[in-house]
């Protein structure tokens, strides 16, 4: 009997989105991820803010790498384009892409393996670059697909499954990601889709480079006392710095709010994201204090979580190479070749 | 809210909505099952046990189970092209029946030392052959009277046999008295002072409600040698008196004896047959598939007109005189019929049949012997024990609370056994047996279940049926040809196995979320606890059907709750599936009523 596929039939009360689709038209093949995975549940949440978005599906290119984390695309967004590259070169793959079609969401999907690992330069320089994508890692903490050896995101002295304690410094993925560069840097939990929808809707509303660190325990190999990335222990030391809402133009604004306590930023496509403060005076525009936040936040053996640090107008790849407006996928042969006489005219100048 | 207490057998029990919906709690999915399998004589012997006529309930039940069925609440019509269908339960149920072989090696017998204790069942129909059953293999001595010359009640007398083939009847009837100890006397019983006399230690009544309804309406004397009450003219058929009509057959009443009047009219000579109703076609009485039926065989059905007088010319019917109404309602919403001021119609007929209802009659009760009526004069009896006022007399189908159809029958028949049987052994009858549960963890391995819990999409099958020129040509021609095995095998796995239950163990959970990601009809969530009217809003699909229970688990961890609205669950399994930790499983809930023979601590 082994798996059967989740049945087509859905809730009588199941609604459509703005673009006439349903939650389950987002949705991807069954899972073949171990039960229990956070994953799956990031999955779930990219579905339900995809849907809410009202997203059309072929608009959405999902690239990533190698490892558990990378199987996950096939979970969701079926009908979505999608590439598979090699391990730890997603985000150059990405790039390409972008440079090649600007008029896609780009959704690069990793994990703590593929990016803090072996594709740790590439995370970086795609930061710096300004990418314009939804860079989503899947942390937790261990290599599933071996295993269970410890990852380059490992707390120091955190324990293996069979005990044995961690002696490597953590690499934290959203502070590098702030430090180089990247203009939406979030993190938080697959446990915690409340956070995480509104999240990873902000992100893909953001033009520029957003990445999400989204802690995911991996119920196989890491999800035992003395595992700093099991689901108890991040309930338990979860400090949300923030509460967000991701509001578009057409939208009616529902929730009402006392003053000063939520904050609205509006990014440079005109969706509002709207603040409710959580840490008494954190603000994400800060740079500075959001970096010295997160590390007192790790000393002192909490997880720092929600929109860390936003600069909500960012110059992103394609305006820093002046390129067209126009998809350059899409330019024909008269635009790409200027003709003999044109680099007669170069050539000429330059002699 | 409170914390749902699965160890209740009725929790579980109302998940299977068949089962719960079916008077005599037969378990519906675990007999489907067995029919997929090819296991015809396992499927019939559960249904024999729980409603003691499964070839005659399975062409011929009012089908309480069908409307229940959550299958119609979960189809998508894009999908079946269609309205939401139930699994066609009754005809699967026929299917055990055609295809069993030879189960007689299985029915139980009476013991070969009687207990010395007699019983006497008044009315032959199926309360009483069900009494019968219960109480024989019990050892006591059960002797069954009926005025007409063979066993069978309104099974045999009043439903048609393009509809129920005789040796159907006559099959079932017989696994019954093979039992033993049953003896059949042909007699109608005039007195129940002198039967009670006999010296019997109860008597059962389950004479039904054999009494036509008249229409008193001008002309009623004058034509009535060509107007005849359904019922009895129903009858006459059957044992063969009456064998022709006329051409033009007027049937007066929407229930289901209206339609197996003018079916048979169809087939006795009438040409021109109307079923005149003074109801609309909605609220008729009568099961839609018997008015689907009626229809095709070309007779129309016609609404909105009440019977004003019959007209006779020189001693012979020539005709009804009906009156135009239409459907008012009131603030309350309670209907009326009103005229509406148009001319009066005249339909020319040469026979009408009269079918507007039934009604008991106890001319024979004398009510000087402690057995009490109400003001309907109707005997009083106890809704749960079947019993009377009078200590030995107890009632039961359409003699106890009026008319309703053969499987009310045998549920009242199979309760009405354990309160005589407490009775004679000096239990008390209030005392009711707890119906028995047997859970069995449908886990074979990671992905591995021991039922098909792979849903099929397919849309309901129609049962064929036989030609119609043939059908009518042949009064015992059976009109339904029932499933062949491979229909019968795809209809089957239309059903939802209900009764596999997903169970939560909330101290085993890790909150995960996997199981909320992977079902497909969102009926889980995790969330704090609240009153159940608020919690059915702020679930993750709204639980809007009240008549479905939520089912709670106690606090988690995070202290929210997990909260599983039940209503259109699909039994799918991927919840359990995806569980990293076994708080989710699927377990079968076998609920079987308990009946006479395991209901006293002694025998």
């Amino acid at each position: 009997m082994t798996y059967v596929n989740k049945p087509k039939l859905h809730h009588p009360t199941l609604k459509k989105n703005a673009v006439g689709y349903t939650r389950r038209d987002y949705e991807g093949a069954i899972s073949t991820l171990c039960a229990g995975c956070g994953h799956d549940s990031i999955s779930a949440a990219i579905i339900q803010a995809c849907w809410e978005l009202s997203i059309e599906p072929h608009k959405v290119a999902k690239l990533s790498g190698i490892g558990c984390s990378s199987k996950a695309p096939t979970y969701f967004l079926g009908n979505s384009h999608g590439f598979n590259t090699v391990h730890g070169r997603m985000p150059s793959v990405l790039t390409g892409a972008n440079l090649a079609n600007r008029d896609l969401i780009y959704m690069g999907v990793s994990g703590d393996g593929d990016s803090a690992s072996i594709g740790l330069g590439q995370f970086a320089h795609g930061m710096r670059r300004g990418v314009n994508m939804v860079y989503i890692v899947m942390n937790n903490g261990v290599y599933g697909l071996t295993k269970g050896q410890f990852s380059a995101t490992a707390d120091k002295g955190s324990k293996s499954k069979r005990g044995i304690a961690n002696t490597d410094s953590p690499i934290d993925l959203a502070m590098l990601a702030i430090t180089m560069g990247a203009t939406f840097v979030a993190r938080s939990f697959s446990g915690d889709k409340a956070q995480l929808v509104p999240l990873i809707k902000g992100a893909i509303r953001h033009e520029g480079a957003a990445i999400l660190d989204v802690i995911s325990p991996c119920v196989a190999f890491n999800n035992h006392a003395g595992s700093t990335k099991s689901y108890d222990y991040v309930r338990e030391h979860n400090e949300a710095v923030n509460k967000l809402d991701v509001i578009l133009g057409s939208e009616e604004i529902t929730a009402e709010y006392a003053p000063g306590e939520a904050t609205d930023v509006m990014q440079s496509d005109g969706s509002i994201i709207r603040l409710r403060k959580l840490a008494p005076g954190y603000d994400p525009s800060d740079k500075v204090a959001a970096l010295k936040f997160i590390q007192e936040q790790e000393q002192a053996g909490e997880v720092a979580t929600g929109l860390l640090y936003l600069d909500p107008t960012p110059q992103d790849l394609h305006a820093s190479l002046n390129t067209v407006a126009r998809p350059l996928a899409q330019l024909g042969e008269a635009d790409l070749n200027p003709g003999s006489a044109a680099l007669e005219r170069i050539n000429a100048a330059l002699r | 809210m409170q914390a749902t207490d699965i160890a209740n057998p009725n929790y579980f029990h109302k998940v299977v909505d068949c089962q719960w919906a079916c008077p005599a709690h037969t378990p519906v999915p675990e007999y489907i099952r067995l029919i997929a399998h090819g296991r015809y004589d396992d499927a019939y012997m559960i249904n024999w046990k729980s409603n003691v006529f499964p070839g005659v309930l399975g062409r011929t039940c009012d089908r309480p189970c069908e409307p229940a069925c959550r299958r119609s609440r979960v189809e998508d019509e894009s999908i079946v092209g269609g309205r939401k269908e139930p699994v066609a339960i009754c005809r699967l149920k026929r299917v055990a029946a055609d295809y069993k072989d030879d189960i007689d090696a299985r029915l139980p017998r009476a013991p070969a030392e009687g207990n010395g204790k007699r019983i006497a069942c008044i009315g032959g129909g199926p309360a009483s052959l069900t009494v019968a059953r219960d109480l024989a293999v019990l050892g006591y001595e059960v002797v069954v009277f009926d005025q007409d010359p063979k066993l069978g009640g309104m099974i045999r007398t009043q439903i048609p046999r393009f509809r129920l083939p005789e040796s159907v009847i006559d099959e079932e009837v017989g696994y019954i008295t093979g039992v033993g100890n049953i003896r059949f006397v042909h007699r109608r019983i005039e007195s129940l002072k002198a039967l009670l006399a006999e010296g019997y230690d109860a008597v059962f009544v389950g004479s039904g409600a054999p009494r036509g309804r008249e229409l008193d309406i001008p002309g009623r004397k004058e034509g009535g040698a060509n107007i005849h009450i359904g019922i009895d003219w129903l009858s006459s058929v059957s044992f063969g008196h009456t064998s022709k009509i006329g051409k033009r057959v007027i049937v007066l009443g929407g229930g289901n004896t209206a339609m197996d009047c003018c079916r048979t009219a169809r087939r006795l000579g009438g040409e021109d047959v109307k079923v005149i109703v003074r109801s609309g076609f909605e609220e008729m009485k009568a099961s839609p598939w018997e008015k689907e039926d009626a229809i095709a065989e070309d007779i129309p059905i016609l609404n909105f007109l009440v019977p004003k007088s019959f007209t006779v010319e020189g001693g012979r019917l020539t005709g009804v005189v009906f009156e135009t109404v239409k459907a008012e309602y009131d603030a309350k919403g309670r209907r009326k019929l009103v005229a509406t001021g148009e001319p009066d119609q005249h339909v020319a007929c040469d026979d009408v049949l009269v079918a507007v209802g039934q009604e008991n009659a106890f001319p024979w009760i004398e009510r000087d012997i402690g057995i009490e009526f109400d003001k309907w004069d109707m005997p009083k009896v106890a809704e749960a024990t079947m019993a009377s006022t009078h200590p030995k007399v107890f009632f039961g189908g359409d003699a106890a609370f009026g008319p309703k159809n053969i499987i009310w029958a045998v549920a009242h028949g199979h309760d009405a056994a354990i309160s005589i049987h407490k009775r004679c052994m000096g239990e008390d009858i209030a005392a009711r047996p707890a119906p028995g549960m047997n859970i069995v963890s449908q886990k074979m391995g990671i992905h591995e279940w021991s039922y098909d819990n792979d849903v099929s999409v397919a849309k309901r099958l129609k049962v064929p049926h036989r030609k119609k020129e043939e059908a009518l040509s042949d009064i015992r021609a059976e009109v339904e040809l029932g499933f062949d095995p491979e229909l019968a095998f795809k209809e089957a796995q239309r059903c939802l196995n209900c009764d596999v239950q997903t169970v939560f163990t909330d101290n085993l959970c890790i909150e995960c979320d996997a199981c909320v990601d992977i079902c497909p009809m969102d009926c889980i969530t995790f969330t704090e606890n609240g009153e159940e009217a608020d919690l059915r809003q702020r679930l993750n699909a709204p639980a809007l059907n009240l008549t479905q229970d939520l089912y709670l688990s106690g606090p988690l961890k995070t202290a929210r709750v997990m909260v599983k609205d039940e209503d259109v669950c699909l039994h799918c399994g991927l919840c359990a599936e995806r569980c990293p930790t076994g708080a989710w499983d699927m377990r079968k809930y076998y609920i079987e009523m308990t009946h006479a023979e395991h209901a006293c601590t002694r025998r």
